[in-house]
Order: structure tokens, then sequence, then C-alpha cells
């Protein structure tokens, strides 16, 4: 990846719209809008899936039915009609490819259009790709050079079929089915995602990557992640999504499940830009997303995550500190502009001894948008030694957004260890003035006074992704500075 | 699920109000809003652990008794038998109520330039007629205790200071109750204005004298206007019978100074509602407590401090030490309007955990609008320093009293912002109580 420069950055800005806004024009195999028993048998059997996944999803599917759409965010939007949602959409012609140049030309430009060079990203950053084209893996490199090593990195519905023993142990099993109610519903209608299991004692050679992206109009994106670290394992695995500008509402219900054996290591980032609705706050994604990790013994989840896009955003990356001495981590940098609304944060549940976790959350709030960290650290009687530290500071440009901050803070033993601190300020004039005093423009003082508030969180990207995050974070607060 | 004895209080003081009701003065006015309150109630009912405020805190142990809504004997006391219970080596105006009824015999109030005075007498005579309709109800929120409250509210502590008064010594207000019915249900009801320049301290204690259950939901409303100064010290030192209810209300405008001191150390079941509104400019409020509690003892604080208008501080520091079989919440909310540019809001809430069985939920809540603003919090749940006490066991001082020099080192933050030195003493007295500890020297 070439340097990034100042000017270059300059010159995006002058594009302020929505970037990635295009819609490609791939002929798309959909099904009827509606959810019911028949849509949701109908996607199983797409997916040529086995009779207990067809079963699973029905029983998610009645359990979902019972539940009520939860309303203790904060964050107001018109709810979605899930009737009135396709949820099931794929590109036609799939076969899977030898190289690249077999590859629908169409979509290749999407790609390009997006910055992800699939060749490019091959040789010089040495990413394995699982492009994810409205639900259905298309793409898949370096697959070889991982299966040497035994690991597995392929989409779900792959999985499903050539790994169901695996599949079926682990699936649902760090978010039940029936956790809440859009857990329960991508469990009755996902279409597909990510499935990684790195063998005992294999140290994962390159960063797994997953892109997501919402093509089809009307389509909701449901997507599954799998990802299972055996004892002693490590894997760092990038996601990051991008999404084409839509007037209607989209919605995203997507779950991220992360299981780590004992003494396994997990590093979840995500770069998260879905189209967050223009400058009037019209369209946007709906982005509720149930993420969870599970550590056994001495095993380590840490979520890292850099959320510029959503009209909505409700997610809450999550770890169970199950084992003895385990640790979570979370790191996440929020900016929300116009009329976005991000309610996101984490929980820490602390089940082991000697567990311990650490929140470092940065929300930016600019325009007119609300941005909230919820977040629950829970030290249950039997987890002696627990230790948490949280840090939430939030940053306001303008007077009117809003920055919220609720965390919740349970302890039920008494040698746990909890600190929590939480800071609203906005940029200082002080710091403007110097930067104008020596000649760098409001505007790029802010980038950099906004960069080195993030830096704690952007110091825990992948490389590939810091760079990436950075812009991100300058696009995203264009224009707020008044 | 409502359970079915909860049901049974609601019931009850339903059907009592009917009753109360016709026993009521014609007063339209007090009665319309009597009415309008028993609605809210009526239709809210008992607060569950269902709504977010009340995640934590369950009332259901408490409301299964069958409380007595009305007591019927008049009951007295000696004062020597109850002096422990006041701050008896200063001089102060006293406004005393047993079970629920003004002791004449035990107060003293005063009409001289200012009223410290009866919540039943202000309601009856045409002279505080004004004062009531301007603030009376005022500064109470529609939830469903306050409105319970407002709807039974006949009796209570009515203080107004006129301009330009330094109030001469502390107010204390004080409910006893005497156990002569089964259980009881008090709702005292207060209403403090403190007009411009004014300056008043006030010492508040509900104390219960057998063991005998007792509930009181008690309503207060504190009105400080232009650069009045009001400082109010809650004193919570009740037997393991008693639950405490309380709501407090606090109504600022510019430049007043309010500051509210919690001393949370004793009841059963214990919320405290404490609600700052800042409705001008440069205005300071100061919410501090102590909770020390163990047992199966329960205590909630529920504060807000909402900063409406631009250039106002607000410092909390609330501290925990909880052991046994306790539980304590800690929920603080600051709200900062857009407007209230250039707040400077603080919070703090340290706890230390004792007991295994012990818990501690805290939430410390910021929504903030504004974007010039300054506002932190922080929140610590933590053990004593082992390396402080290895000092002092090494310089011979026992563990039990090592343990409460530290303990009493943790809250001094409160403590050195109490402003009347004998009602310092007193609770130094009483956490040096709590801890089983006797230091030989006032702490």
């Amino acid at each position: 990846m070439s340097k990034y420069t100042e000017d270059d950055l300059r010159e995006e800005l002058k594009t302020k719209e929505y970037e990635y806004g295009f819609y490609t024009d791939i002929a798309s195999d959909t099904l009827p809008a509606g959810l019911n028993e028949d849509i949701v048998r109908a996607i199983s059997l797409k997916k040529g899936e086995p009779e207990w996944m067809t079963d699973w999803r029905l029983e998610a599917f009645r359990a979902w039915e019972k539940m009520t759409e939860p309303e203790w965010a904060n964050v107001k939007y018109k709810k979605p009609d899930f009737q009135a949602i396709s949820y099931y959409s794929a590109p036609n012609s799939k076969p899977k490819y030898d190289s690249l140049d077999e590859v629908d030309p169409e979509l290749l430009d999407t790609f390009n259009k997006l910055g992800i060079s699939l060749d490019e990203q091959k040789k010089l950053a040495g990413v394995a790709m699982d492009v994810v084209v409205d639900s259905v893996s298309v793409a898949t490199t370096f697959k070889k050079t991982l299966s040497e090593k035994g690991i597995i990195f392929c989409s779900i519905s792959e999985a499903i079929k050539e790994h169901p023993e695996l599949v079926k142990k682990y699936i649902g099993t760090v978010v039940p089915k029936k956790d809440n109610f859009y857990a329960a519903l991508n469990s009755a209608v996902f279409s597909d995602g990510s499935f990684c299991y790195i063998p005992k004692g294999v140290k994962c050679p390159m960063e797994l990557s997953t892109y997501f992206r919402i093509n089809q109009a009307g389509t909701g994106q449901f997507e599954r992640t799998l990802v299972i670290a055996d004892e002693g394992s490590y894997v760092s695995y990038l996601e990051g999504c991008t999404a084409p500008s839509r007037d209607e509402n989209q919605l995203h219900a997507a779950v991220v499940e992360l299981i780590a054996l004992d003494d396994a290591e997990i590093k979840y980032s995500t770069v998260q830009n879905w189209f967050p609705g223009d400058s009037k706050g019209k369209g946007g994604v709906y982005n509720f997303v149930t993420k969870r990790g599970l550590c056994e013994k001495n095993a380590k989840i840490s979520w890292t995550q850099v959320e510029t896009g959503s009209a909505i955003t409700w997610k809450y990356p999550s770890c169970v500190l199950k084992g003895d001495n385990s640790v979570g981590e979370f790191y996440s940098i929020a900016v929300t502009n116009n009329f976005q609304q991000a309610d996101t944060g984490t929980k820490m549940v602390h089940l082991g001894k000697n567990t311990k976790s650490t929140i470092i959350s940065k929300g930016i709030s600019a325009g007119k948008s609300q941005n909230s960290y919820r977040g629950l650290v829970k030290i249950s009687p039997n987890a002696d030694n627990a230790r948490n530290f949280s840090q939430c500071d939030s940053l306001l440009m303008g007077n009117e957004c809003g920055a919220h901050t609720f965390p919740y803070i349970e302890a039920k033993n008494k040698s746990a260890k909890i600190e929590h601190e939480a800071t609203t300020s906005k940029i200082g004039e002080d710091q403007i003035f110097y930067c104008n005093q020596r000649g760098i423009d409001t505007e790029k003082a802010i980038a950099l006074i906004v960069n080195g508030f993030s830096k704690d969180v952007l110091n825990k990207l992948p490389m590939e992704f810091a760079v990436e995050a950075q812009k991100l974070l300058e696009i995203s607060l264009e224009g707020s500075v008044g | 699920m409502l359970n079915k004895k909860q049901m049974d209080l609601k019931d009850k003081l339903l059907s009592s109000f009917l009753v109360f009701e016709n026993q009521l003065e014609s007063d339209d006015y007090l009665n319309n809003l009597r009415n309008d309150a028993i609605k809210i109630f009526e239709e809210k009912g008992f607060p569950s652990k269902k709504e977010e405020a009340w995640k934590y805190t369950s009332l259901n142990s408490i409301l299964k008794e069958d409380y007595t809504v009305f007591p019927k004997q008049e009951n007295a006391l000696q004062f020597n038998d109850v002096k422990k219970y006041f701050i008896h080596d200063i001089d102060a105006y006293k406004i005393v109520f047993i079970d629920g009824k003004y002791s004449s015999y035990l107060s003293e109030t005063t009409h001289d330039g200012m009223d410290i005075c009866l919540m039943s007498a202000a309601m009856a005579k045409p002279k505080y007629r004004l004062v009531i309709e301007n603030y009376f109800n005022k500064a109470a929120t529609k939830d469903s205790l306050p409105s319970l409250n407002t709807a039974f509210s006949t009796e209570g502590a009515f203080i107004h200071i006129p301009k330009n008064k330094l109030v001469p010594k502390p107010i204390q207000i004080i409910h006893f109750s005497t156990g002569n019915e089964a259980a009881l249900m008090l709702q005292p009801r207060n209403l403090i204005v403190v007009d411009e320049n004014s300056h008043c301290q006030i010492i508040e204690r509900h104390q219960s004298l057998t063991g005998n259950p007792v509930l009181t939901n008690s309503v207060t409303e504190i009105f400080t206007n232009k650069r009045a100064i009001v400082d109010y010290y809650k004193i919570q030192n009740d037997n393991l019978n008693a639950s405490l209810l309380d709501n407090t209300f606090i109504k600022q405008k510019q430049e007043s100074v309010a500051s509210v001191h919690t001393f949370a150390f004793g009841g059963k079941l214990v919320r405290n509602n404490l609600n700052f509104y800042q409705q001008g400019e440069r205005i300071d409020s100061t919410l501090k407590g102590v909770t020390i509690i163990g047992d199966k003892q329960h205590i909630d604080h529920n504060t807000l401090v909402h900063h409406i208008e631009p250039n106002c501080e607000s410092h909390q520091d609330y501290k925990g030490i909880f052991g046994d079989g306790a539980t304590g919440v800690f929920n603080g909310k600051i709200i900062v309007n857009k407007e209230a540019q250039k707040t400077n809001a603080f919070q703090a809430n340290n706890n230390i955990l004792i007991s295994d069985k012990a818990t501690i939920n805290t939430k410390p809540q910021l929504e903030i609008f504004a974007d010039d603003v300054k506002c932190s919090h922080g929140c610590t749940i933590g053990q004593l320093d082992e390396s402080a006490m290895f000092y002092m066991r090494s310089r011979g001082i026992p563990e039990k009293e090592a343990k409460a020099l530290l303990m009493y080192a943790f809250s001094n933050n409160v403590m050195s912002s109490v402003k009347i030195p004998e009602v310092k003493q007193r609770i130094t007295k009483i956490i040096a109580n709590k801890l089983g500890v006797n230091l030989g020297f006032d702490l």
C-alpha cells in the first residue's frame, strides 16, 4: 500500500459525498420479500444444508417470532418491516474460480472502486481474503497456504457441508440462537459468512480478512462468522465493510462468535464503514450486530473496532472470560457525524479466577449525531482477583451532537479491582491555536488532534487497517468543523 | 408479574385514599393535586426491576408487610430516651414527628422573621398560600413514589427563609416511629424555600425505635433562589427493619449553592433519589455520600444532576464500604443540555468490598449535549491497600483498628466538606461504632 499523505486526504475530501456509493449490476438470485418458515426452509435448501442445520434455523425462527425488538438502546429510528425484506440474495454466476481472471469483470471493478485490489493484496499485503459480495463467497485466496498448516478458512456454508462436526459442535455456543432478537433473526436466516478453524498449537501466518458489502437493493445482510482457535493457537482476523448508497434503510444483523480454547489468542479487528445516510439523515444502514467471544483457560480475545459508518449502530462485542487467567480486551473508536446514532460498547463477564479485561473506548460525535457508550463489567462470585480497567473518552464537535456514557459495573467478589473513568471534552482552542500558529490550518489541526485522541486504539490495529482507519476517521469528520 | 402482596399494598393505599379524601378540608387546589397524583400512582404502581432506574433494586421484600397507613394513637416520647438521636450538643431548631404526627413537646420551631414550622400549618393557613401555590409539588417528578407521597401529603417540615437571612442555628428534622403499630408506612413531605442571599443548614434523620417494620416514602422539595446557600445532611442509621424511600428534589436559581451529604449506615432497604435541577447560571451543586453497610442491607443511591444553564458546576463523590451480604447500588446521572456550555461536572464513586457475599452495582452515567464542557466520572471497586495495612501492622496497630483507620481515611474526602463540626463528630462516632473499633480519639 502506497504511503498516504495529507495531500491525498485533501484530494479525497473534495469528493465528500459517500465515495463508495455505487451499485453493481449483477443479476442476483433473490428470494421474495418476507419471512416465514417456508423462507427459512428455502434458504436452507438453496444452500444445500443438512437437516440438522435446517432444524436449527427453524428453531431459531420460532424463538424469534415470540421475541420483541429491544428498545433500551439510546437510538431512535423507524423500525424495519421484517416482512418487507428479502432474506436471500446471491450473485448469480457462482462457479468456484481457479484464478481471478475468471471472476465476473464487473465484480472485479467493484473491488477496484473499493480499493481492494485482490492481486495487489495477494502479492503485497499477504492477506488472504474471503470476499463476500451479497452474502456468498466468491473468491478465496491463499487457501492453499492456509490448508498446509491445517487451518480451515472458508465460507460458513462450505464449512457446514465439509466440516459439519466442527460447526455443529460450536455454532450457537457463544451466542445462543435465542440470545436476543437480532441474533435469533440471524440464526434463522443467515445466508453466509466466514468460518475459521486454527488447529492446536498453530500460529496463523497471515492476517485473515473478509470484506463485507451490501449490494442488492432491499436485501438485508445476515452474516454469520465463527472463529475457533484451538488450544495454543493464534489468529488475527480482519473484517472491513463498505456499502453502496441506498435510500431505504438496509438492515444488517450479523452474528460473530469467537471461541478461544486453552492458551489460544484471537485478535478480531473491524473497520466498519457502512453507508451512514446522507447529510440530511436520509438512508443509511442499520447495523444490529451481536459479537461475542468465549475465553477458556489462559486464552485471550481482543476486539478492536473503528466504527465510522451506519445510520444506526447497535453493537457490543463482548468477552466471556470463563477460564482462569483469561484476558479480554476491547479497543474502540466510534465516530458519528450528521444524523448518525451509535449505541456501542462491550461486555466483559468475568467468571474465571485471575481474569483481566481492558476497555478503551473513544467516541467522537459531530454534526447532529448521538454517540453512546454502553458497557457492562460483571464480576461473578467465583472470579477471584479479577481486574478491569475501563476508560471511555468522548470528544464533542459542535453543540448539536450528544455523547452519552452508560457503564454498568456489577461486582460480587471482594478481591475484584475495577477502575472506570470517563471524560467528555471538546477540542481545546489552545490546541488549535498552537497548530494554527505553526501554519497548520484548522481542518488539518483537527485531523491531527482527532488522530492523537484515537491513537490508543489505532495502535492496536494491524498495519493494513491502521492506515485505512485513519483515512476513514478524517473522511467521516469532514465538514463537521465550522 | 406483580406478586399478590404487592398488589395488596397498592390496593390498600388506593382504598385508603378514598377514606383519606373524605376527611380532607375542602381545599380545591391541594385536593386536585392529590387526586392527580393518586391517578399517576394507580397507573404506574410501585416501581419494579423492569424499569431501568430500578434494575438493581427490588421493592418486593418490603412491600409484602401489612402496613398501617394512618396510625391511630398519638404517642409521646421522653426527650432523654431519644436524646441520642439528636445532634444535642448544639443549639438547633427542631421539627420532630412521632409516627408521622408532630410532637410539639420535642420540637422547637419559629416564626420570628422566618418560618420553620409544619407542613400541615402551611397548607391550612392562608398566609402561606402563595408559597404553597408557587412551590409545593413544583420540583417533584411525576414518578410513582413521589406521586404516592403527594397524594397522601399532610405533614412534614415547612421551612421558608425570606431574603437576606442567615439562619442562626441548624434545623433538625427528625422522624421517630415508635412501633406501636405492627407495621407502619410513613409519608412525610418537606418543603424548603430559601430566598435570595439566605443561608440555612438542615439535618434530617429517620429513626425507628423498635424492631417493627417501617416503610418511609419521603419527599423533600428544596428551592434555592438567587445566591442562596443550603447545606443539607441526611443521617441514615436506622435499624434493620426500617426501610426508606427518599425522594429529594432541589431546584436551584442562579449563583445558588446547594449541597447534600448522605450518610447511609442503616436500614434494611434504602433508596435515595436525589435530583438537582440547575435553573440559572453559575450554580454550584454538591452531592456527597458515605455508605458503610453490612448484614443483608441494601442501599441504592440514584442521583441526577441536570445542567440546564451555562457556567455551572456539580461535584459528586460517593464512597461505599460493603460487608457481609450487603448490596450497594450507585446510579449517577449527569445530563448536560445543549445550552449548558462551560459546564463543569465531576462524579466519583469509589467502593470497597470486604466480603465475598457483598455486591456492588454501579452505573455512572453521562448524557451530554453541549460541546464546551468538562465532564468526567470515575468509578473504582477495590480492596484495602495491603502495603498500607502492613505498614500499620508493623507499627503495632491491631488489624481491626488498622482496617478502620484505612476505611475512615477512604471516606475522609466526603467528611472533610461537612460544615457543622458536631455533625462530623457524630458521623465519625457512628462510623467507629459501625466498624466495631474504639480508636481512643475522635477521628
